[in-house]
């Protein structure tokens, strides 16, 4: 079959997608932040020793972590107004719907680094008269968080894909742009081409500088 | 004079297993006490009640006089803020060290002094070289615990529990996690500690550290203080039969005179 690329068709639009990249990192940014932080208390909150606490956590973080993004994300857009009256913008919905469910996924990396490491270091802390807050901050959380990084970077690099879920409320972003000049230039092949490609661009060196961040946090084992 | 360390009617049960029963133990000041037995018997136990890393079932501890916790109706009841505080009079050190790995030696032995005793930065430093000189390891003050030894890990643990200028010491079976050839340099530390006057409370496998440094021997059974006297007594002429078995069997191979 003969099939001509016209690529030329996609970046005509540059200022399309450039405002679409630009609602891609605004999601991701604010979705990282919320959901990697909140992902940390979630974490903590399951590592509690009250059944009162761990166990709503452990609840939050099922059903969020074993329902679909993408049909939160219309729920919130469609039937929270229902449900509570409130309008829902497609940022909020998209936000609410990858902040959740990062928050469920990245506890559990939380939970799982805090518990790596040994009770010994525990001890350590608590025999020279550190309050647990103390031995988290100061002891455990350093220890865990190096141990942590790779299994984070994934979830950042899932954040930052996980994006284009977007669309399905129209919010602007890379993939709901590219969606805007097929429909208007039908070169779907080559519009989500093009936007596989930027999100290859930009995550590219990000998780690079991971790497270095990862071998800066390993002096220690020399 | 009063006691550095003074128990009475400690028990500690772990659910249904009593693992201390009824003890008294007097550590004055300046005293090296030495508690010996098998393993199970209770002594790490009876450390770890001391410093409330273990809670007591039931008992009393006192340090310098000062009753830990309150009484309620004959039950004792305890503050976490007030453990902690108690924490910082009394060092541990660890069969495996437990050093922050993150952290360097030196920042090892500031930590507590920073972030607990609220100490400045230069005060704390200037401390904690004082104590890594007194174990001999000035010069691994920029080191990362990985690149030491055994038998430097565990100097360095000594020296991080003295930095907070404690009134008593713990030492939980600190060598039985080390090379044969590694051990003798920490024994020597401790021994310089208690020649120095320090308080301290040792739970070893080292018989001879026990005869030649401590004050006082003590030999745990099944949860009870089964004999305690000075070392000559308790570790030449034992009364009964169990702790003459256990020395038996701590010089069973021994190399000929």
């Amino acid at each position: 079959m003969e099939y001509t690329w016209n690529f030329a068709s996609v970046f005509a639009y540059w200022d399309v997608l450039v405002i679409g990249l630009w609602g891609t990192v605004k999601l991701f940014v604010i979705c990282a932040i919320l959901g990697l932080g909140g992902g940390l208390v979630m974490g903590m909150l399951r590592y509690s020793k009250s059944r009162w606490i761990s166990y709503p956590a452990m609840l939050y973080v099922e059903v969020f972590r074993n329902t679909p993004v993408l049909v939160q994300i219309i729920w919130f857009f469609f039937a929270l107004p229902v449900v509570t009256g409130i309008e829902v913008s497609p940022f909020l919905a998209a936000v609410l719907g990858i902040t959740l469910n990062t928050i469920a996924f990245s506890s559990e990396v939380f939970r799982g680094g805090i518990q790596s490491i040994e009770r010994e270091q525990w001890e350590a802390g608590k025999a020279i008269g550190m309050s647990y807050a103390q031995s988290m901050r100061r002891v455990i959380l350093p220890q865990a968080l190096k141990r942590m990084l790779p299994p984070l970077t994934s979830r950042g690099i899932e954040v930052f894909k996980m994006s284009t879920l977007a669309s399905v409320v129209a919010y602007p972003e890379t993939l709901q742009q590219a969606k805007l000049i097929a429909s208007y230039e039908f070169n779907p092949i080559e519009a989500y081409t093009v936007v596989a490609l930027m999100f290859f661009i930009v995550l590219l060196p990000l998780v690079q500088l991971t790497y270095l961040l990862e071998r800066r946090f390993g002096r220690s084992d020399a | 004079m009063t006691n550095a360390v003074e128990v009475r009617g400690l028990h500690k049960s772990f659910k249904d297993l009593e693992v201390l029963k009824d003890i008294d133990l007097d550590v004055a000041p300046g005293e090296a006490v030495v508690l010996l037995g098998s393993s199970g018997s209770g002594k790490s136990t009876l450390l770890r009640c001391i410093n409330f890393m273990e809670e007591p079932t039931s008992g009393q501890v006192r340090l310098n006089g000062d009753l830990i916790g309150t009484e309620h109706g004959g039950k004792m009841r305890y503050r976490e803020a007030d453990l902690c505080k108690l924490r910082t009079r009394i060092g541990m050190v660890f069969q495996h060290f437990n050093l922050f790995p993150h952290m360097t030696v030196l920042e090892n032995v500031m930590e507590g002094q920073v972030i607990v005793l609220g100490r400045s930065k230069a005060e704390a430093k200037d401390k904690a070289m004082a104590q890594l000189g007194r174990v001999g390891l000035e010069e691994k003050a920029p080191e990362y615990p990985s690149r030491l030894s055994g038998g430097q890990k565990q100097r360095v643990a000594i020296a991080r529990a003295l930095a907070m200028d404690p009134e008593v010491m713990l030492f939980d079976e600190v060598t039985s996690a080390l090379d044969p050839e590694l051990v003798g340099e920490v024994l020597k530390t401790m021994r310089q500690l208690a020649e120095d006057g320090m308080t301290m409370v040792c739970v070893t496998h080292e018989i001879g550290f026990a005869y030649h440094v401590a004050n006082k021997v003590c030999f745990l059974h099944d949860g009870k203080i089964l004999e305690q006297g000075t070392p000559q007594v308790v570790l030449k002429t034992p009364e009964t039969t169990r702790v003459r078995e256990f020395l038996d069997g701590h010089s069973l191979f021994k190399l000929p005179d």
